[in-house]
């Protein structure tokens, strides 16, 4: 009679389960976001006294990674859609300098360097779009020789790495948001508020725009659409190369504002600036559960990615090793876990 | 205006060419309200080409389509447009979003609201799916769902598009009878509603069970419309084929296998036993001769030949090739034993699509010779056309994608490239399976042929009758155990169906 009820409930289980699964986005998204919770729970324990205990150390990784968490709320867009943009890190460079230039030189003040920034990336955005979707070029290929025309473009612009001298944005980037009843005490025992930059406001906007666009409007579930199956997507009736073409342009678009985020939190150009940035998105996209073959992912997922990358980073400092391998080979080895993940999520649909 | 009241579409001389091939010569087509018409033709006889026509796909050469509530000819440049038009498709391969939710595969692409209304859409979702008796949970991701589920939730999309013409392309393929049962009812009640139905099928006795009408296309021009009370099923194969039947009955397998003991083992398997599942068995096939593995879907009739082929990892049992023990722990073992394996599942494990006529007939051959040896162009030319003529391949050149050829010629293609590699043993999956009854016809002569010519040959058929005119032996399965075996005057229908009732398996015999 036990023997029954047990085989009852495993029964149980799996109806349950045929009923409800939970959907491979929404699976991978609960992954990630409890292993940032995991490591930030481990780095507490063990590591509290070289300040992960501290709040303003998890505001820190915030940050230090808005531009990067816009930047890969656009390439999660962009991959959603079934497509690739490496062009980001290029594109954040070139906003960087000619910035800091204009700012510098031009007589530019905050608005209209933002203004700069954001005309740039879009430029960027909807030159690569209209290659990959009415051009049917290779997206990886198009936004490659985009990565190098950033680069490029920098070298052209300003060979050796400037400041920003520019008293007006030099104090609005310094200035922080101080975060009520959260803070710190110092050793002293004084009470010391935590604090917030500007750009971290930016990015969770922008997070929290990109998920109701990803979930809640048509074009948003249109890049679902064409990243699942674009000949479906076609015959269902949706214009796949308009959509296609959008999805470079709002990576594009939050390239441009990451990228002059970027310059918000450095105040500085040069060549070599967010190099491999779009690699950190792409990585920061796929740990946040964005299949890299199209129709699976959320932002949520990616700014979680984003943390974890940024977390497992301060980790490995922490722990000692100055070397800069360590945190690659970490990086890595999170990269390896959610890519079998995701295979096998992929070998189990095509049953 | 030419066309009858109740006319809901009429196309009047189409054209249609593709580089090397006219797809569609002057083909007329008449829909009424609430009438299911049958579009009936072989493979290549340009029925795709037409309901893409339809569908805004290809864009037309010539001829013109009026729909009703229209005045002038329309001209339907995209799918986009066709629907708009309503005209609805349900194509053979599900066309829709596997990573979308049901009740998103249901409304994308038809709204023009910027926001998406989760809840109302949930509830819309619902309504549709229980109208139609469709057991699916709008919420559900959609490749959470069987594909008979999926391909439901396709025709619920097209049905609720308020259509006036739904076309059906081979819908019942991946449906069993039950489902199939189903799609009828609901086929006949939208059919009560005024709908027009145009439905692309294989099967005849569905044509028969639910259609008014049937127009035949033949290599691309029109045969006739017909009404189907007018119409026996011999004729209307006769007006597919062109021809008359007398070519099916003709053919018979006279070979018997006289006295197993004379002649040569090519293959003898003891014992076999492989991952899939598949219970120890013993298999015995002689030179010259057919062998077929029949049972229902899922009994183990590929699992046995794949075990063999050593496309499933054997873990038990003893395998001779021509006498020889061997261990074939991969099939490249087994083809360099002279062992062929065309498989059931064209699409996955056999085309490759992109590459052309000519390199997919020579890639078995280049698979044993090795990659770093490659054939000389004029070399593999020379065989490719050798087998596109042998085989009567219907192709524009070799050099033409597999792609572009229809199923029929495709199989025809995997086949060329197994005789290629000129095994001792060949097996046939299912090698029938999809394709037109002329080709199938041609398959089946050139069994028997090759088996005549000394091969030795396994057939695996869903069709019992298919079996019974082409094999001389048939190992009879049931539950991945090999349950008896039928020869000579045993091979009827009533006897294997009595031997997959009730034969006993071959691993308690020997107890």
């Amino acid at each position: 009679m036990i023997k029954m009820n047990k085989t009852l409930s495993a029964e149980g289980v799996s109806v349950r389960r045929g009923r409800q699964p939970l959907s491979d986005s929404s699976f991978l998204l609960t992954i990630t976001i409890s292993m940032f919770i995991a490591i930030y729970a481990l780095a507490i324990a063990f590591l509290g006294d070289k300040g992960f205990s501290k709040i303003q150390m998890f505001f820190n990784l915030f940050n230090e990674n808005a531009a990067l968490i816009v930047i890969a709320c656009g390439l999660t867009i962009v991959m959603i859609s079934g497509s690739i943009d490496i062009s980001v890190g290029g594109v954040t460079a070139l906003i960087c300098t000619a910035c800091t230039v204009c700012l510098n030189n031009h007589g530019f003040n905050f608005y209209t360097a933002l203004i700069l920034a954001l005309a740039i990336g879009l430029a960027f955005g909807i030159i690569q779009g209209f290659l990959v979707a009415y051009m049917e070029m290779q997206p990886f290929i198009v936004t490659l020789a985009g990565m190098f025309m950033g680069r490029g473009l920098v070298a052209l612009i300003e060979v050796n790495q400037i400041q920003v001298r520019n008293e007006a944005f030099e104090k609005l980037s310094g200035s922080r948001i101080i975060v009520p009843f959260l803070g710190d005490y110092n050793k002293k025992g004084v009470f010391i508020p935590s604090k917030l930059e500007y750009g971290v406001v930016v990015a969770i906007l922008i997070v929290i725009v990109c998920y109701l666009l990803l979930k809640k409007t048509r074009l948003g579930r249109s890049f679902y659409a064409v990243g699942g199956n674009a000949q479906s997507a076609l015959m269902m009736g949706i214009n796949v190369r308009k959509t296609r073409f959008l999805a470079h342009v709002l990576c594009g678009l939050l390239a441009g504002i990451g990228g002059f985020l970027y310059l918000f939190h450095t105040r500085s150009g040069s060549v070599q600036q967010a190099t491999g940035l779009e690699m950190d998105a792409i990585a920061a996209s796929i740990i946040g559960g964005t299949l890299l073959t199209g129709g699976v992912g959320n932002v949520i997922g990616t700014l979680f990615g984003v943390l974890t990358s940024g977390i497992v980073l301060l980790v490995v400092t922490a722990i000692g090793s100055q070397d800069p391998w360590w945190p690659q080979i970490t990086r890595a080895a999170m990269l390896c876990f959610f890519i079998v993940l995701q295979s096998i999520i992929c070998s189990r649909k095509k049953k | 205006m030419t066309y009858m009241q109740d006319t809901v579409l009429k196309m009047n001389g189409i054209c249609k060419s593709f580089p090397g091939v006219r797809a569609l010569q002057n083909v007329d087509f008449t829909l009424c309200e609430g009438e299911i018409h049958a579009l009936m033709g072989e493979n290549g006889a340009g029925k795709s080409t037409l309901i893409k026509v339809l569908t805004g796909v290809y864009t037309k050469d010539a001829g013109e389509i009026y729909l009703k509530g229209n005045n002038k000819p329309v001209h339907i440049k995209s799918p986009e447009e066709a629907q708009k038009l309503g005209i609805s498709t349900v194509y053979q391969e599900i066309n829709l979003c596997p990573n979308l939710t049901v009740a998103e595969n249901l409304f994308i692409g038809r709204s023009n609201n910027l926001f998406v209304n989760w809840k109302e859409m949930n509830k819309k979702a619902e309504q549709v799916l229980t109208g139609l008796g469709i057991q699916a949970k709008p919420t559900k991701q959609l490749s959470a769902c069987s594909i008979a589920v999926q391909q439901m939730v396709a025709i619920a999309r097209a049905v609720d598009m308020d259509c006036k013409v739904l076309i059906l392309d081979e819908p019942t393929s991946s449906l069993d009878d039950q489902e199939v049962a189903k799609l009828f009812k609901l086929m006949r009640e939208l059919k009560s509603r005024g709908v027009g139905i145009i439905f692309v099928t294989h099967f005849l006795d569905q044509v028969y069970e639910v259609c008014d009408k049937i127009t035949v296309l033949r290599g691309g021009e029109l045969v006739g419309e017909y009404q189907v009370k007018d119409l026996p099923k011999v004729e209307l194969v006769a007006k597919m084929l062109g021809k008359e039947l007398g070519d099916l009955a003709s053919i018979h397998n006279e070979a018997q296998s006289a006295d197993d003991k004379k002649k040569e083992a090519v293959i003898e398997a003891e014992g076999l036993q492989s991952v899939s599942g598949i219970k120890p068995f013993n298999f015995t096939a002689y030179k010259g001769e057919v062998t077929g593995f029949a049972g229902l879907l899922g009994s183990g009739r590929s699992e046995c030949v794949r075990a063999i082929f050593g496309a499933d990892r054997v873990i038990k049992g003893r395998l001779k090739i021509k006498g020889e023990p061997v261990h074939v722990s991969s099939p490249i073992k087994a083809m360099k034993k002279g062992v062929g394996y065309l498989s059931e599942d064209r699409k996955r494990d056999g085309i490759i699509g992109d590459l052309s006529v000519r390199e997919n007939i020579i890639l078995a051959l280049q698979v044993m010779k090795g990659f770093f040896r490659p054939f000389s162009k004029a070399q593999a030319q020379a065989f490719a056309d050798e087998y596109i003529k042998l085989l009567d391949i219907k192709t524009a050149s070799a050099d033409t994608p597999v792609n572009a050829l229809s199923g029929g010629n495709q199989q025809k293609v995997i086949l060329a490239r197994w005789l290629l590699t000129h095994p001792d043993y060949l097996i046939l999956d299912e090698p029938t399976r999809g394709i037109d009854i002329g080709t199938k016809v041609e398959i089946q002569k050139l069994v028997l042929k090759l088996a005549s010519e000394g091969m030795s040959i396994t057939f695996i058929s869903s069709e019992i009758e298919e079996m019974l005119r082409t094999c001389s032996r048939l190992i009879v399965m049931r539950d991945l155990n090999v349950v008896g075996e039928l020869k000579g005057e045993d091979m009827t229908q009533d006897k294997i169906m009595y031997t997959i009732a009730g034969g006993v398996s071959q691993n308690e015999q020997k107890q």
